[in-house]
């Protein structure tokens, strides 16, 4: 297992120096770093001490190295627009956004494993077909549509819920929070469930499929065949053959509404990374890009290996090392 | 006599499809007793599934039952549905699959799914479910049960995880246990060591145990009675001995010429030609009559009536060993 795991986080490593790569790229391809730190009037001598400065002059694979070590530290350098630390501006975006990826996340995921049983086990009721032909309409219409449909019928016609911003926030010190105030919560709501509604039907689809299947398998019939109760049959024998390849989708999941939340983002203004990225697009600033893109490509990368650590936990014959004894 | 423990009458099992009614269990009816060892042989397709799920009360929709009493003990089980059945199941019948690498819940240790199943049955703390299942496990030949209580089902070779298959039907202590096909997915090997545990089991506990196979060599081993079956027919009912070596149904008769059996001796094989046709196929008389040397008219217009024979029963106009009788009087 020790061995697996090691592999796994080498190939992560290998992934991470490829997005750096493109990353550190960016910098030199888009646009020129000294055309863009220099104003108008500059000299040619100004130019070369820059770039002296910089570290421009030297080779390819020195300031590559030197990228990736200042990158380590979580030095990005000044964004070009606001001339602050990129970490530092990050670090104020990210509670944002972590905090909309959480909650909708965990909408996704319970919404979508509940719904999935109830739509495997009474596959056949009418609130069963309801849910998959809704679910059908879900997954085909466009994010953002289903944005402005949430803000059209709750914040411009009902008027119960903010159309757009965080709410009142509360400053930790090292992470601002929009849990703690009620207007924060319901800032959260809307963007929540259009963040959250895409994962949600695909996570139940997966859940209803697999849950099927498995009901299928001769383990089910040999329970029910001991006279196992169905409640016990559908919960605890079916469910737990069902979570494996649940984990995984769900764990790409989670990577994707973090990237998917910069159209959420954006349709609610929500003050995140994501909105940030976009902003920082739209003036090119580059060590924004960069730094946004080396800290989404970690995210997905360290939510790969923790499911891959929880495929372990629930599946005893990829233990195979341990064999033998129980817990 | 003692009432038996699983008494079925005329059963007959339909399946609705599109192309009409097809009867894959028609009017079969058997007894088994305490502590006897009911073999249950017939091709693939011949019904034999069926009948122990119908038994069970585990047909798969559409398939149900149509006609026909199924008494457990004397009492009638084949109108109870839902929780009622659900009660039997485990606790007076248990069920024995083919494949014992699926029948068990690779994420559950056996140690949970056994005591699971005996504090699902009968009246028991958890301290003593884990002794049941600890000596279950120990019944069926398990070395060193306690300390592989909190295994999972991987860590069993194939026919250890038979053995705990068994283990898992008996440990709630029923009355009559369906076997289907409980050695075909073992090595040769592992096979005997199964048929002996069952015989042991059924012998120590009185249990019935209805033995489906299609293996006559198993039967022929385990089976103090044999029922044939063909096309959801029974064919024939008999003793094993007489079965084999004096069948009365010329399908059994081709299928014991068909098997190679140690009692039989270095008799050349010979195949029944043709195949079972199949359920919505079915030839208006006796559904072997096309595949039988004997047939006549008769046979071809009318199925026939199902005759007590000096062996048992046959469903066959002309016996074998009565038309042999016959031949020799005459
Ligand atoms: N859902 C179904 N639809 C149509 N025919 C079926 C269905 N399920 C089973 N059968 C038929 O029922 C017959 C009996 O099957 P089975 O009891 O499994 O046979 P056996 O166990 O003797 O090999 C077979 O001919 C099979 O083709
Ligand atoms: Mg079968």
């Amino acid at each position: 297992m020790l061995a697996y795991i090691l592999r796994r986080v080498f190939q992560s490593l290998i992934v991470l120096l490829a997005v750096g790569l493109v990353a550190f790229a960016m910098f030199n391809f888009v646009g020129d770093p000294v055309d863009n730190m220099l104003g108008q009037e500059r000299t040619q001598a100004d130019i070369e001490r820059l770039r002296q400065q910089l570290g421009l002059d030297q080779p390819f694979l020195v300031q590559y190295w030197k990228f990736l070590e200042q990158a380590a530290q979580g030095n990005f350098g000044l964004s070009y627009r606001q001339g602050r630390p990129v970490a530092d501006i990050l670090a104020e975006r990210l509670p944002a956004t972590l905090e909309l990826a959480l909650v909708s996340g965990i909408l996704a995921l319970i919404g979508g494993v509940v719904l999935g049983i109830f739509t495997a086990i009474r596959r056949s009721g009418v609130a069963a077909n309801v849910i998959m032909t809704v679910s059908l309409v879900g997954v085909s219409l466009p994010t953002f549509l289903i944005g402005v449909v949430l803000i059209y019928v709750f914040s411009v016609e009902l008027g119960w819920l903010p159309s757009f911003g965080r709410g009142e926030v509360v400053d930790l010190g090292w992470w601002s929070t929009g849990f703690l105030t009620v207007s924060g919560l319901k800032a959260l709501i809307l963007p929540a469930i259009m963040l959250g509604l895409y994962q949600m039907t695909l996570i139940m689809r997966l859940v209803r499929t697999e849950m099927l299947e498995v009901l299928r398998m001769d383990y089910i019939r040999f329970a029910r065949a001991r006279g196992i109760r169905e409640k016990s049959i559908n919960f605890k024998h079916a469910l737990k053959n069902t979570l494996v390849p649940v984990i995984t989708i769900t764990g790409l999941q989670l990577g994707s509404i973090i990237a998917f939340a910069i159209i959420t983002e954006t349709v609610f203004q929500w003050p995140g990374v994501g909105l940030l990225f976009i902003n920082a697009v739209q003036f090119v600033d580059i060590p924004v890009m960069a730094a946004y893109l080396m800290m989404i490509s970690v995210m997905f990368v360290a939510i790969n290996l923790i499911v891959d650590m929880l495929y372990f936990a629930i599946d005893p014959r990829l233990r195979l090392d341990r064999k033998g004894g129980g817990h | 006599m003692e009432t038996p423990i699983l008494s079925v009458r005329n059963l007959v099992v339909e399946i609705p499809t599109r192309h009409g009614i097809l009867r894959p269990v028609d009017n079969v009816s058997y007894d088994i007793h305490a502590g006897e060892i009911l073999g249950v042989v017939g091709e693939s397709g011949a019904g034999k599934s069926m009948t122990g799920n119908a038994v069970i009360g585990l047909l798969n929709r559409p398939a149900h039952i149509k006609s026909g009493e199924i008494l457990l003990s004397g009492q009638p089980i084949h109108s109870l549905s839902g929780d009622a059945l659900r009660r039997l199941r485990g606790k007076r019948m248990g069920m024995i699959f083919q494949d014992p690498l699926t029948s068990l819940n690779p994420l559950l240790t056996v140690g949970e799914q056994l005591t699971e199943t005996i504090m699902e049955h009968l009246d028991v703390s958890y301290a003593q479910a884990l002794d049941r299942a600890v000596a279950a496990l120990d019944e069926v030949g398990i070395p060193a049960a306690r300390a592989r209580i909190n295994s999972y089902p991987h860590e069993f070779s194939g026919g250890m995880r038979q053995r705990v298959v068994i283990a898992l039907a008996l440990c709630a202590e029923p009355e009559l246990v369906i076997a289907d096909e409980p050695t075909t997915a073992l090595d040769v090997s592992v096979q005997a060591q199964i048929i002996a545990l069952l015989k042991r089991l059924c012998r120590e506990r009185g249990v019935a145990v209805m033995l489906v196979t299609h293996d006559m060599g198993v039967i022929a081993e385990a089976a103090d009675r044999v029922a044939v079956m063909y096309a959801g027919r029974l064919a024939e009912l008999g003793p094993v001995r007489d079965v084999i070596l004096n069948a009365d149904h010329p399908y059994t008769a081709g299928l014991m010429a068909s098997t190679p059996l140690a009692s039989q001796g270095q008799k050349r094989l010979r195949q029944i030609p043709g195949s079972m046709p199949r359920l919505g196929q079915l030839p208006m008389g006796c559904a072997f009559s096309p595949r039988c040397e004997f047939a006549q008219d008769k046979c071809k217009q009318d199925p026939g009536p199902t005759r007590e024979t000096c062996n048992g029963r046959a469903a066959c106009w002309f016996p074998l060993s009565s038309t042999a009788k016959q031949e020799a009087t005459q």
